[in-house]
């Protein structure tokens, strides 16, 4: 990409955030959108006030901290709880430094600044808030790129995201075969959900490729059924398995990734 | 030893011209393991079928490019025909993140896999809705979840997020520490 391109892809991330701006000594101005959180806010107040990161004049930054979240609730804005729980951090911090170091501690103990932690998470936040800008501009330049458009074979594509509701109507069309077989009752020991999801794995990691209805078919009453039911939807939600229909209205099938 | 008899038959020139036909058929990056195995080529052949086609997309410097995304390779537009493009399909550039979704993605692409706590503790902020929205545009996947008490759910990046950032693989993006540095001299 040449430079002028370049310039054509480069967005401003910082104009996407919010500003307050102070007309005058305790009235704030606001514009665009709300901070991306607490540390968000921070970091915005520490610069605006142009401080060092290493040495944050704790007392002015809290009030202005303090100042924007008051507003906020006076614009009825919801305050996240988290935005209050920094407050009180804020508030500790500068509560710790006003108290005057103990004149009998031994010389030798190092004396920790009450900030280090705060100032070690907005380190730790600054770096993953410019990865987020990082992303931000590639998915820009990624939007510009475009693959072929999709043709005629690729309807034919035999993996086919199967959803939920294709599941739920072979679960249904099951359960109503089950409804029409004449049943003995017969007491027998229930599976559990945790039980029914061992081994429904087990049989998808031997067979590689496991059919939910015929796994469906395997279940003797309707409890059963909708044990195996939940387990299937649970399987596939944390054990990295797809839900495959090779065709439409055609035969489901459970596969590893 | 049939391998080796088709390899016998295939010039190089033959060989790139299948490459690139197989390429331009697939829906989604297609990997030089998969080639191969269609082909019955070795994968080094393949490879070298791949940098040679690559090269020559660079010096027409028509309106393709071929690309490696993903683990695999694709054929797609240009960057710089993007409005012409965009006006023929009639799309819009899809809508953006949110910076709170960004940074938790952020957060989730580096820490991988991730849970939700350590996601707070990291942006001092509840990512919930954030990780809904990254969930339904399928761009991290649950990853299992971490033996530790309240057994929560760990997140990952999807290979739908290395297609949407135009990434190889993971370790195409910057290392963490270097954005260290960027944050540093900000002070």
């Amino acid at each position: 990409m040449t430079d002028q391109q370049a310039e054509q892809f480069t967005f401003d991330f910082f104009k996407e955030q919010p500003q307050i701006v102070a007309e005058s000594s305790d009235e704030l101005k606001i514009t665009l959108g709300k901070f991306a959180g607490p540390l968000d806010l921070l970091l915005y107040l520490i610069k605006q006030e142009q401080a060092n990161i290493f040495d944050i004049p704790v007392a002015r930054i809290t009030d202005e901290y303090l100042k924007y979240v008051r507003l906020m609730k006076s614009l009825d804005i919801a305050v996240a709880a988290d935005f209050l729980v920094m407050a009180a951090t804020l508030i500790e911090i500068k509560s710790k430094m006003l108290l005057p170091r103990d004149p009998f501690a031994a010389p030798e103990e190092e004396f920790e600044d009450p900030r280090q932690e705060l100032v070690d998470r907005l380190l730790e936040y600054e770096k993953y808030k410019s990865a987020a800008q990082m992303l931000y501009e590639r998915t820009t330049i990624e939007q510009a790129v475009f693959p072929r458009g999709r043709i005629e074979t690729d309807e034919n594509n035999a993996e086919v995201d199967a959803s939920v509701f294709d599941i739920l109507t072979v679960f249904q069309k099951i359960l109503a075969r089950h409804r029409d077989e004449v049943q003995m009752e017969i007491q027998r020991e229930e599976i559990s959900l945790a039980d029914m999801i061992k081994a429904l794995k087990k049989r998808i990691f031997d067979e590689l490729e496991l059919s939910v209805t015929a796994f469906f078919e395997e279940m003797h009453s309707k409890r059963e059924l909708v044990t195996a039911f939940i387990a299937v939807l649970e399987i596939v939600r944390t054990e990295g398995i797809r839900l495959i229909q090779k065709n439409t209205f055609g035969d489901i099938v459970l596969k590893k990734v | 030893m049939d391998a080796v008899e088709q390899k016998q038959i295939r010039t190089p020139a033959e060989l790139m011209a299948i490459v690139e036909a197989l390429i331009f058929v697939s829906e989604e990056p297609i990997t030089v393991k998969v080639l191969a195995d269609v082909l019955d080529e070795n994968k080094e052949a393949v490879q070298a079928a791949i940098e040679e086609l690559k090269n020559e997309y660079e010096e027409r410097g028509g309106g393709l490019q071929l690309r490696e995304i993903a683990g695999g390779w694709q054929i797609s537009t240009r960057t710089e025909y993007h409005e012409e493009v965009r006006k023929y399909l009639k799309t819009r550039p899809s809508a953006k993140l949110s910076l709170a979704s960004l940074e938790t993605l952020a957060v989730i692409a580096y820490k991988q896999p991730v849970t939700v706590p350590e996601i707070l503790e990291i942006r001092g902020v509840q990512s919930a809705s954030a990780i809904k929205t990254l969930l339904d545009k399928r761009l991290i996947v649950a990853k299992g979840r971490k033996e530790t008490v309240g057994r929560p759910m760990m997140y990952g990046t999807s290979k739908d997020f290395l297609i949407q950032f135009g990434l190889k693989d993971l370790s195409e993006l910057p290392s963490i520490e270097d954005f260290e540095d960027i944050a540093g001299s900000l002070q």
